[in-house]
């Protein structure tokens, strides 16, 4: 008779590991399988770690997790050819504990996080394939993993695997996903020295700048890029999505490179060193793209519930948090002694209660609409160059032409109908 | 000598999909773990061979007749199942264990 366990979490990142933890912590019997050699060595992302919703799963977490620098400044830039509009918000309180967010190297973080649910009592299981879910009489009861006498049964199997998640397009939960659902991003690790970084950045040895960098960044596709401080190197990456790299045929690696050798992007990593070169899928297909997230006998957390705001580049938070709500779904039915459907079905009330469902709500016409309104980004960032650049050169004329000249940069090309009629969509989105 | 130094420099800095790929681990699995269902799709009805642009590996390799899968540097994104527009790729995660590993992002 295999053994049997209370819950079975597949994956080991942020969703899969929170859960595991809470349940582990609470005395249920938890098994954690991941594919890769150790948890981390598959995962990827910019780098921004939320501490309010880590710090709900581990208190006070920072004073033992590798984390790089606490984000004290946070830039946007609109890029064009030769020129940027650029805002940005810096607060030093940031800094003091608790952080508003840190920067972390994934690889690290994973490692640590996965230990800790270990430490708490659950079993984890590296280098282990899980190819399908077992299903006996409509119920999930337990995963076919690769290895030799593989099978493993729980009560309830949670489904932390990733942005691909072919275990929940095998139970029917999802449909697969579009070209227009996903971005495709690439990122470098660039290694510089930690003075280097604090004079570039303006900085000190633990604050942090994440920078998102829109427009000429994609070549005017929808998407960004991003260059964030660790402690001794950058992580800078540029994504978009999927159907615009297809649709403009551009190739990843050469859009890195068209990044880091943009003139207000090379001065901040001149002479840096290549240390790693990561390409990863993100979900962003938003609030239409939510699977059905419960089922008999399991649930989804994380990006395999799409759950990420790629308006705000959050998904890490939301992974924590759909994980911490899984497992207080799970330990309640253990107390009942009932996993079924209808008893885990509280687990979607919660995620759609909670940030999560309003935030991915809010925004839930935001990417369609600027995938299919490409001027946003193709047309108006340079635009908003040209008038911004126009405005601030002395050239004699006075302020008051200056001013007419700025609005008709827009106007002109565009036409005074068009442009109200594509702020107010933006509003729409965005509101 | 300055010159040195400024070669030195560009060494450190990977610019091609090559020297980026040189940067990772990989522990390959003597199998193949994404398939070309159908090399004749690839000729008659794909003649951008559009996997061959937007991999971020340079996986695939258009070679005159049927498409090479270099499988050994995949980063096992996943964009090739979604992005392929005639569904022709079968995607598999590798053997447990095996595959890309990260050590840094």
């Amino acid at each position: 008779m295999p053994e049997k366990f209370d819950v079975i979490v597949v994956g080991a990142g942020p969703s899969g590991t929170s859960c595991a933890y809470k349940c582990a912590q609470a005395g249920l019997k938890v098994l954690q399988i991941e594919r890769g050699e150790y948890p981390g060595s598959k995962n990827v992302m910019g780098g921004v770690l939320y501490r309010k919703q880590m710090e709900a799963v581990i208190p006070e977490f920072w004073k033992d997790a590798p984390v790089e620098r606490a984000i004290v400044e946070q830039r946007a830039w609109l890029l064009d050819k030769d020129s940027m509009v650029t805002t940005s918000v810096k607060n030093n309180s940031w800094e003091e504990e608790p952080c508003n967010n840190y920067t972390i190297l994934r690889a690290k973080f994973d490692q640590w996080f996965a230990n800790k649910a270990v430490e708490a009592g659950s079993l984890l299981i590296n280098e282990t394939v899980v190819l399908e879910c077992i299903v006996e009489e409509g119920k999930v009861v337990g995963v076919r993993t690769d290895r030799p006498d593989g099978d493993v049964y729980a009560d309830v199997v949670v489904l932390a695997d990733g942005v691909n998640s072919l275990l929940s397009k095998k139970l029917g939960y999802h449909n697969e996903l579009k070209p227009e659902e996903v971005a495709l991003t690439v990122m470098e690790v660039l290694n510089l020295p930690k003075e280097v970084i604090n004079d570039r950045f303006n900085v000190t040895d633990n604050q942090g700048v994440t920078i998102e960098l829109f427009g000429d960044a994609t070549k005017g596709n929808l998407g960004t890029a991003f260059i964030y401080t660790n402690k001794e190197s950058l992580n800078l990456g540029v994504g978009t999505t999927l159907s615009s790299m297809i649709k403009a045929k551009m190739k990843p690696y050469e859009l890195i490179e068209y990044v880091k050798n943009h003139p207000m992007v090379s001065p901040l990593i001149k002479g840096a060193e290549s240390a790693e070169y990561l390409a990863h899928l993100i979900p962003e297909g938003g609030y239409y793209s939510i699977p059905k997230l419960y089922g008999n006998g399991v649930l989804l957390v994380g990006d395999a519930a799409q759950m990420v705001n790629g308006i705000h580049r959050e998904g890490s938070n939301m992974a924590m948090a759909s994980g911490t709500l899984a497992a207080e779904t799970i330990i309640a039915a253990k107390e009942k002694g009932d996993f079924s459907e209808d008893t885990l079905s509280s687990y979607k009330t919660a995620i759609l209660d909670s940030f999560i469902g309003k935030d991915l709500k809010k925004y839930k016409d935001a990417n369609h609409t600027f995938e299919e309104q490409p001027q946003y980004f193709k047309d108006y960032i340079p635009m908003i160059n040209r008038a911004a650049s126009g405005f601030l050169t002395v050239d004699g004329t006075s302020k008051r032409d200056k001013q007419r000249e700025a609005l008709k940069t827009f106007t002109k090309e565009k036409g005074t109908f068009t442009v109200v009629k594509d702020l107010y969509r933006a509003w729409k989105v965005m509101k | 000598m300055e010159g040195d130094e400024i070669n030195m420099e560009e060494n450190k800095n990977a610019q091609t999909i090559e020297e980026k790929q040189y940067l990772i681990r990989f522990k390959a699995d003597t199998e193949s773990h994404l398939h070309v269902l159908d090399h004749d799709v690839c000729i008659e009805k794909c003649p951008d061979k559009l996997c061959t642009i937007f991999c971020p590996a340079e996986v695939y390799k258009w070679e005159d007749i049927r498409m090479h899968v270099g499988y050994e540097g995949c980063h096992e994104c996943g964009s090739c199942r979604i992005g392929c527009p005639h569904e022709n790729i079968k995607w598999e995660y590798p053997k447990g264990g095996h595959g890309i590993i990260f050590r840094l992002g």
